[in-house]
C-alpha cells in the first residue's frame, strides 16, 4: 500500500475503534442507570395502587429519562481532557527536563533546521524545538493544535542519527501534530477514565445495595421479561468485570494505529520512506529504556521509552497491550511504501 | 411543495459549504506559490553574504599561517647563515608570528577551516531543502484543490462558482535543470 491508501486505511481503523469504545462506554453506563439508578425510557408499566380515597392509581408513571450514571461519568471525562488540554504539554515538559535547543550547538541548530523543513513540508507553523538531556535515542510531541505544539528529542538521538533519519524522525512526530493526535489519545483516555469510574461504581453498587432498588418497579413489567432481563444483567456484570482491561486494549490498539499514521504520514512529507526505515533500526539497536519520559507520554514517543523489549516479543499480550506496533511491522509497512516489497496478496 | 422547498434548501447549504472550501484551498494555493518566492530570496540574500565572511575567515587564518611559514623559514635561512644576531632576530619574529597564532586559536578554539566550511554546507543544505520542500507542499495543496473539484457532486458546480483547476510547479521538459549535475572534485 502506498502512502496515501496506508493514511486512509489507519483513519478509517482509528474511527472505528473510536466508535467501539464509544460504544463499550453507552453499553456501560446505561446499564448501570437501568439496573440502578432507575432509567428507563421505555417506560415500564406503571403499578398500580390502593390510595386512600379507595381506588386505584397508578404509581410510578413517570420514568426515569435522565440517564444520571453516565452524564457523570461523560463529565468526568471531559474534565480529564480539559485538564490534559490546558496543563499537558507544560507538565511532559517539566517531567523530562527539556530544554530549548540553542543554536551555539551545530547539531541542535541542524535539528531547528530540520523542524523548520518539515513545517514547511506540512504546510503549519513551526513547533518549540525541545532537548532531552538523556543518552538513549527518543522523540516525542506534544501538543493540541499546530500553534502551540512542541516537538522534543534525546541527546542520544541527535548523536546517534544522521541528517536524513534525523528528518526521518521529526517528520513522524511532526505527522503526529498534523492528525492530531494529542487530541484522539486524549479523548480514548478520558474514555478510559470514565469507563473506570462507571465501573468502580458499579462494583460498589453491587456490594452494597444487592440489584437496587430501581429494579421493583420492573416487576410490573410483562412476563416474559424476567428473563430476559436477567441475562441482560449477566451480561452486564460481565462488561463491568472485563471493562478496564477492554478498554486498556481499545486505547492501544488506537494508539498502535495512530502510529503507523504517523509512520505513514512521514513518509508523506520526505518522500523517503527508507530514511525512517534507517532510523527505526538505529533506535531499535539501542535497546536501553529512556529513563526521562515517563509513561504519560509514553504513547507519543517514537519508541516505547519504557525499554524496547516489549516490542520485539510477539505474542498475545504484547500484541494487544503494547502502545507501539512491533517495529519489524512498522519497518515492513515503510518498505512496501517504498515499493520494496510487495504488499500481501499482490 | 415543501418537500421541494427543504430540497432546495439543503442544495443552497451544500452550494455554500462546498463554494467556501474551494476558496480556501485556492486561497491556501496562492499562498502556497508565493512561499517558494520568499524562500528564493531568502536564498539570495543569504548565500552570498556568508560565502564571503566564510572567505574572510579563512583569509584571515590563512594570512597568519603564511606569516608563521615566512617567519621561519628566514629563522632557518638565519640559522644556516651563523650570524648570531640575525638568528636572534629571525627568531624574535617567528616567536611573535607563533605568538600571534597562540592568540588566534586560544580567542577562537574552533577557528579551523573545517568548522567554518562545515556550517557554510549545512546553511546551503538547509536553503536548498526548503525551497524543495516549499514546492512539495505547493504541488500538495494543488492537488488537494483540483481533487476538490473534480469530485462528484462539486464538479458540477465548480466551473459555474468561478474555480479553475491550478497548474502544478514542473520543470520543463527541455530544461538544463534535470541533468544528472557533474561532481568535479579535481583541484
Amino acid at each position: 500500500m502506498n502512502i496515501y491508501e496506508q493514511q486512509t486505511s489507519n483513519k478509517r481503523t482509528t474511527m472505528a475503534l473510536l466508535g467501539a469504545f464509544f460504544l463499550l462506554f453507552l453499553a456501560l453506563g446505561a446499564g448501570f442507570d437501568y439496573f440502578y439508578l432507575s432509567f428507563d425510557p421505555v417506560g415500564a408499566q406503571p403499578t398500580y395502587v390502593m390510595n386512600a380515597q379507595g381506588y386505584y392509581e397508578a404509581a410510578n408513571t413517570s420514568p426515569q429519562l435522565v440517564p444520571y450514571g453516565t452524564i457523570a461519568a461523560l463529565l468526568f471525562g471531559a474534565i480529564m481532557v480539559l485538564n490534559s488540554v490546558f496543563n499537558g504539554a507544560g507538565m511532559v515538559l517539566r517531567s523530562t527536563m527539556a530544554r530549548r535547543a540553542v543554536s551555539a550547538d551545530p547539531a541542535e541548530q541542524q535539528f531547528l533546521n530540520v523542524v523548520r523543513e518539515m513545517s514547511l513540508a506540512a504546510g503549519l507553523p513551526a513547533p518549540a524545538a525541545y532537548v532531552v538531556p538523556d543518552p538513549d535515542v527518543n522523540a516525542f510531541a506534544t501538543g493540541f493544535s499546530p500553534e502551540n505544539s512542541v516537538i522534543a528529542v534525546t541527546e542520544g538521538l541527535l548523536r546517534t542519527l544522521d541528517r536524513e533519519e534525523l528528518q526521518a524522525v521529526v517528520a513522524h512526530e511532526m505527522s503526529h501534530i498534523r492528525n492530531y493526535d494529542m487530541r484522539v489519545m486524549t479523548v480514548a483516555a478520558a474514555l478510559m477514565g470514565a469507563i473506570a469510574l462507571v465501573s468502580d461504581f458499579a462494583g460498589r453498587s453491587m456490594r452494597y445495595g444487592g440489584r437496587g432498588g430501581g429494579r421493583s418497579s420492573g416487576g410490573g413489567r410483562g412476563k416474559g421479561g424476567g428473563p430476559l432481563v436477567l441475562l441482560l444483567f449477566a451480561v452486564w456484570i460481565l462488561l463491568v468485570i472485563f471493562a478496564p482491561l477492554f478498554s486498556r486494549m481499545l486505547a492501544m490498539a488506537i494508539s498502535r494505529q495512530r502510529e503507523f499514521l504517523a509512520d505513514a504520514s512521514a513518509a508523506e512529507l520526505t518522500r523517503n520512506p527508507m530514511g525512517l526505515v534507517s532510523a527505526l533500526e538505529k533506535i531499535r539497536a539501542a535497546v536501553n529504556p529512556t529513563r526521562a519520559i515517563n509513561n504519560g507520554v509514553a504513547h507519543m514517543c517514537i519508541t516505547d521509552p519504557r525499554g524496547s523489549l516489549i516490542e520485539e516479543k510477539s505474542g498475545f499480550a504484547a500484541d494487544l497491550l503494547a502502545t507501539h506496533p512491533p517495529m519489524e511491522k512498522r519497518i515492513l509497512a515503510l518498505k512496501m511504501m517504498a515499493y520494496q516489497k510487495a504488499p500481501a496478496g499482490a | 411543495m415543501t418537500v421541494l422547498a427543504i430540497v432546495l434548501g439543503l442544495l443552497a447549504v451544500w452550494l455554500v459549504f462546498t463554494f467556501n472550501k474551494l476558496v480556501g484551498l485556492k486561497n491556501q494555493v496562492l499562498n502556497a506559490f508565493r512561499q517558494i518566492d520568499v524562500q528564493l530570496k531568502r536564498r539570495h540574500d543569504l548565500i552570498p553574504n556568508l560565502v564571503n565572511s566564510v572567505k574572510g575567515e579563512m583569509k584571515f587564518e590563512k594570512e597568519t599561517l603564511e606569516n608563521v611559514i615566512q617567519a621561519r623559514a628566514a629563522a632557518v635561512n638565519a640559522g644556516q647563515g651563523g650570524n648570531m644576531n640575525e638568528v636572534l632576530a629571525k627568531e624574535g619574529m617567528l616567536t611573535q608570528a607563533l605568538g600571534k597564532l597562540f592568540a588566534l586559536t586560544e580567542n577562537y578554539p574552533n577557528l579551523k577551516s573545517i568548522e567554518v566550511v562545515r556550517t557554510l554546507m549545512e546553511e546551503l543544505r538547509t536553503t536548498e531543502n526548503q525551497i524543495g520542500f516549499s514546492r512539495q507542499f505547493y504541488n500538495d495543496i494543488v492537488t488537494r484543490f483540483n481533487i476538490q473539484q473534480q469530485v462528484f457532486p462539486t464538479n458540477m458546480f465548480a466551473a459555474m462558482l468561478g474555480f479553475q483547476p491550478a497548474t502544478l510547479w514542473e520543470l520543463p521538459a527541455d530544461s538544463v535543470e534535470r541533468n544528472v549535475p557533474k561532481v568535479d572534485l579535481t583541484v
